[in-house]
């Protein structure tokens, strides 16, 4: 009997479980999934709960519900991966064998990385929205302020979901808006990118939106430390910036694991072939989602897509084939842009989102890079594929797991 | 599209970094400083040869990773390259722009 091990039971994991649990034969390969949690988060749903749109049972179900029999669940913190010796040890001391690991471990938030952060306003006036913690703890400040100064600030790149933060700052606007507080609130966007975001067109399509909803944006900002005693933030450069209330996405890193195993760079992310997503230091060793270092954006979209090359590639890897070098780091991202409107993008390593229709060219009926209802309609209704489709690794119709260029706009 | 600098043409992109790092010489540098409103100094080239050299090895550049490279701190990277140092250095030294960002 050989043995298959997954490390991490969040989006990316959950999806191969399911998936090689229908590929693998059950008399050859046990397959094995460990995570010290017991509940899966919702993580797309932390953007809604601080403006009380989605409450803290929408986004909470438990790990075990969707593993499907046949792959064991192993609740248990891991200590290292020994990869030399092919065994991930347990923090029990309990060693485990593998003939095949993927680390589907994700990223978290690692506020300490910058000084003051996590210092005396942390919480008060200085808050994540990447964590549920974090997420309801803003929630609870922001039904009684008052208003003044709100900074929406992105410590460093790469992050969970880039957009997110974007997200956050739109519906900021329209949540003050319905309060009939808006004239209260001061908004500025703070960014270490020279614009919005990562890709031009997006970029331009998106400040376009901040500039019409009266948000301020303070580009290549390097944040150098937070100052608790006087509430502002300084950037490498000497620039000031004062608020009243920070949300912050803090640097993002990989597990700690990496770190204890030597198999992570210096934000702890596994170094790993782009286009088959196995690991470049061990064969038998692939690697899913956010742990990884490809240069694609850390979301569950893109682990969908990825968990389907994946998998044949495992099947490969098995029988002795060659791999497919087939991912091309796609990624579709619903964008709220408040008021119950949502833009959609659709991109992968070499193509930028442009305008165009989506998923079926020339007709839609989403639109892409445009706001409209139907795309706020379709990232509600992503709530629900995503516990009923994704994690249980259904191929959602229509979509396929590289991009498209049919439909899309490109000069 | 081609520029001509410092006597020399090079290929340019839109944002004005260098296309092809074989045609950056140090001239071309020194001139490209000029158009950054920065003359350089010795301490300049030390960071300048690291960024390029970092650029040969296939190594993604960020500010987190300069300034814990030994070469710079993060401090006076800033105070070499004001305002966006990363955007600015890698322009003078001819390499491609960061794509620190997805």
């Amino acid at each position: 009997m050989k043995r298959l091990i997954i490390l991490g039971a969040g989006t990316a994991g959950t999806m191969m479980a399911n998936h090689l649990q229908h590929e693998l034969d059950s008399n050859e390969w046990e397959i094995q999934i460990i995570d010290e949690r017991v509940e899966h988060h919702y993580q797309p749903g932390y953007l809604f709960l601080p403006f009380d749109i989605y409450q803290p049972e929408d986004i909470i179900k438990s790990i075990a519900e969707f593993i499907p029999k046949g792959v064991q669940l192993l609740t248990a913190g891991i200590q290292q991966i020994d990869a030399p010796n092919n065994q991930v040890v347990l923090k029990s001391g309990e060693a485990l064998h593998y003939d095949l690991l993927i680390i589907a471990t994700g990223a978290k938030i690692a506020p300490e990385e910058v000084e003051g952060m996590k210092g005396a306003e942390w919480h008060k006036s200085v808050f994540d929205f990447y964590t549920f913690e974090g997420a309801l703890a803003l929630r609870n400040k922001l039904r009684e302020w008052e208003g003044g100064r709100l900074l929406v600030h992105i410590t460093e790149m790469p992050i969970k979901c880039p957009v997110a933060p974007l997200e956050f700052t739109f519906l900021a606007d329209s949540f003050f808006k319905h309060k009939k507080m808006r004239d209260k609130v001061e908004i500025t966007y703070v960014t270490p990118l020279s614009g919005a975001f990562t890709k031009p067109k997006a970029t331009e399509a998106l400040e376009h939106l901040l500039h019409e909803k009266g948000i301020s944006i303070e580009s290549d900002f390097a944040i150098a430390e937070v100052n608790n005693e006087e509430k502002k933030i300084i950037d490498y450069g000497g620039r000031e910036i004062p608020f009243d209330l920070l949300v912050t996405v803090p640097t993002n890193k990989g597990d700690e694991l990496m770190a204890r195993s030597g198999l992570g760079d210096d934000l702890n992310y596994v170094p790993t072939n782009k286009a088959t997503l196995q690991s470049l230091q061990y064969t038998n060793i692939f690697v899913l989602g956010d742990a990884s270092n490809i240069p694609a954006s850390k979301a569950g979209s893109v682990a969908h897509f990825e968990a389907e090359i994946l998998t044949e590639n495992i099947l490969r890897f098995i029988k002795g084939e060659p791999l497919k070098e087939e991912f091309d780091g796609h990624a579709n991202c619903f964008i709220e842009t408040g008021n119950g409107k949502a833009l959609l993008i659709d991109f992968n390593y070499t193509h930028e989102p442009v305008e165009g229709s989506f998923p079926f060219p020339g007709v839609g009926p989403l639109r892409l890079l445009k706001e409209s209802r139907i795309n706020h309609m379709g990232k509600l209704a992503f709530r629900w594929i995503y516990w009923n489709m994704l994690l249980k690794g259904t191929h959602i119709p229509f979509v396929s797991a590289t991009m498209q260029e049919a439909g899309k706009k490109f000069d | 599209m081609e520029k001509m600098i410092a006597g020399t043409t090079v290929t340019v992109n839109e944002e004005g970094y260098l296309t092809n790092f074989a045609q950056w010489n140090k001239a071309v540098g020194e001139e490209l400083a000029k158009e950054a409103n920065l003359s350089l100094t010795p301490r300049h080239w030390e960071v300048l040869t690291y960024l390029q050299n970092e650029f040969k090895n296939d190594v993604a550049l960020s500010i987190r990773r300069v300034g814990k490279s030994g070469v710079v701190d993060i401090k006076e990277f800033y105070a070499l390259f004001p305002n966006a140092p990363l955007k600015t250095a890698t322009k003078i030294a001819g390499i491609p722009k960061p794509a620190s960002c997805i």
